[in-house]
């Protein structure tokens, strides 16, 4: 394994009720970089990320998360190795019952044993970090989806982890909350030495922070460079990906008999 | 036919595995080191929303329920001159057969139905998977703290409805109807017995404490993570839990009486 990579995935396949979401993939993710998984909705670019996370097994292939081989993990070890990953799900996830506080401190409770004003200190900092802190206080049904997501972020970060997993980090948010997110993920990931990986199909957003971009399509990898590279690329799939365009290799219609004979029948 | 023949065998190997699934999910939620002194807190929470939320529910329906056994007793008694039997008919009635089942199926449509929705909301709301993305086993967090809780919860709510429908039997016959007070608490006395009636009573609203939980945080659990989902998982919980409540009842009153 080379040991600028944090994770390395070879040969990996996976498949879902007979359809294949990936075919023999091959990807390398480096350290302390921000690698964006980019692909139109339903490519398996959330699957890729439950694979790393242990949490689906994929059916061949090897998956190599800093020295640990995901796949054959333990039940044990695998809880282990997800102490040092954090996740921002795309809904957030937030537990409803407990306040803003309680759920960044949720992590640090359950795998610490620090004492109730470090946990305070911890959380407070976390918090402060996504510029939360006042918000403290709130319940999850009291916060906007944006507010909810930078929480789940301080949550998140609690424990620093190695790496972080943005799931659709920039669905479902207003301009001002994508670009506080756009912020955060890079200055989280530059300040604290992380290594993210952001799956996301928001080009832009994501071209302006990622340093490596994959373009996920039919269970390949159809494209791979800096944000600088795939806007040049010529494969007609990433090109219309890319510059979103409303036709092209993925056509526009869904495919069915001709227009004149459906009119005509 | 050959299709229904071959619907008819899918549909059975589904429901024995899902059966099975259920069973490996409660031995995964059971066999695991106990941690009091971090469950404690988990499970009064839990103690409070499954068992003493229940309450209002169980203790009205008790009420109710032995008011109008005794008044229908109290008729038929009465046709035989021995209306003074009608502690020993509310009694035998209530803490045999009435206590433990209607409670559980109360319990199962108070607090089975609220665990199934939670349950299933926190899979759908992907609170289960983040928990899990954190190292953080929500068959220990979540599942086992309601597990117990209404394993615990189950036999005590019996035992409040038992008295309760008791004192409404009393009410109705002897305040109400003029039943004799001494007959009816002396005719109780003689014919309820500790190990037979009650001991039994208790066994089965701790077998059905386990079914009802049991088949509530699996369905919560095995939710769709959809809104139609959590709506059928819910439904199916309150079903399930109801028909096996029954089942078992028959089961278990013929093994208890089977030595008499």
């Amino acid at each position: 394994m080379d040991t600028d990579n944090l994770i390395e995935i070879k040969n990996l396949t996976f498949s879902r009720d007979g359809r294949k979401i990936f075919d023999n993939v091959d990807l390398s993710i480096k350290k302390g970089k921000i690698t964006a998984i980019m692909g139109p909705s339903g490519t398996g670019k959330t699957t890729l990320l439950q694979l790393i996370g242990g949490a689906l097994k994929p059916e061949h292939g090897e998956l190599h998360l800093n020295g640990y081989n995901v796949p054959k993990l333990s039940r044990k070890k695998l809880y282990e190795m997800r102490k040092r990953i954090g996740m921002l799900f795309q809904s957030s996830a937030l537990f409803t019952n407990l306040s803003v506080y309680e759920n960044v401190a949720f992590p640090l409770r359950e795998h610490t044993k620090l004492s109730e004003s470090l946990i305070y200190d911890l959380v407070l900092m976390k918090l402060e970090a996504v510029g939360l802190r006042g918000a403290r206080n709130l319940m999850p049904s009291q916060l906007s989806g944006g507010m909810a997501r930078r929480v789940a972020l301080a949550r998140a970060i609690a424990l620093d982890p190695e790496l972080m997993l943005y799931d659709e980090p920039f669905t479902g948010q207003d301009p001002i909350s994508m670009g506080v997110l756009v912020k955060l993920i890079k200055k989280l990931n530059d300040a604290l030495g992380m290594t993210s990986i952001i799956v996301s199909h928001d080009v832009p957003e994501t071209a302006s922070i990622a340093d490596y971009i994959y373009v996920v399509s039919g269970g390949k990898i159809v494209g791979s460079g800096s944000p600088d590279v795939l806007q040049q690329d010529d494969n007609p799939y990433v090109k219309q990906f890319i510059h979103g365009l409303p036709d092209g290799v993925v056509p526009f219609h869904y495919p069915a008999q001709s227009y004149q004979d459906d009119i005509l029948r | 036919m050959l299709k229904s023949i071959q619907q008819l065998g899918s549909t059975t190997i589904n429901r024995v595995n899902e059966v099975g699934q259920a069973g490996v999910f409660i031995l995964k939620t059971l066999i695991r080191i106990p941690r009091p002194i971090r469950s404690f807190p988990l499970l009064m929470q839990e103690l409070y929303s499954v068992g003493v939320l229940s309450l209002p529910i169980i203790i009205v329906s008790a009420l109710f329920i032995g008011m109008v056994v005794s008044l229908q007793g109290y008729n038929v008694l009465s046709k035989f001159s021995a209306s003074e039997e009608l502690g020993q008919l509310v009694a035998l009635s209530v803490v045999r057969e009435l206590g433990p089942v209607v409670s559980a199926l109360l319990f199962a449509g108070r607090a089975g139905s609220a665990l199934t929705a939670e349950i299933g909301l926190m899979k759908t709301t992907e609170q289960l998977a983040s928990m899990e993305m954190m190292g953080v086993d929500p068959l220990w967090k979540i599942i086992s703290p309601r597990f117990w809780a209404g394993i615990i919860s189950m036999p005590l709510l019996s035992m409040i409805f038992c008295a309760v429908a008791i004192f409404g039997g009393y009410m109705v016959g002897v305040h109400w109807l003029g039943v004799d007070n001494g007959a009816f608490w002396n005719n109780m006395q003689n014919s309820v017995d500790f190990r037979l009636d009650i001991v039994n009573g208790v066994i089965k609203s701790v077998v059905f404490g386990c079914l009802v939980t049991w088949i509530a945080v699996f369905q919560g659990f095995a939710t769709v993570p959809t809104a139609e989902g959590i709506g059928l998982a819910t439904t199916r919980s309150v079903v399930y839990a109801s028909l096996a409540v029954l089942g078992f009842d028959f089961v278990l009153t013929a093994l208890m009486m089977g030595g008499w």
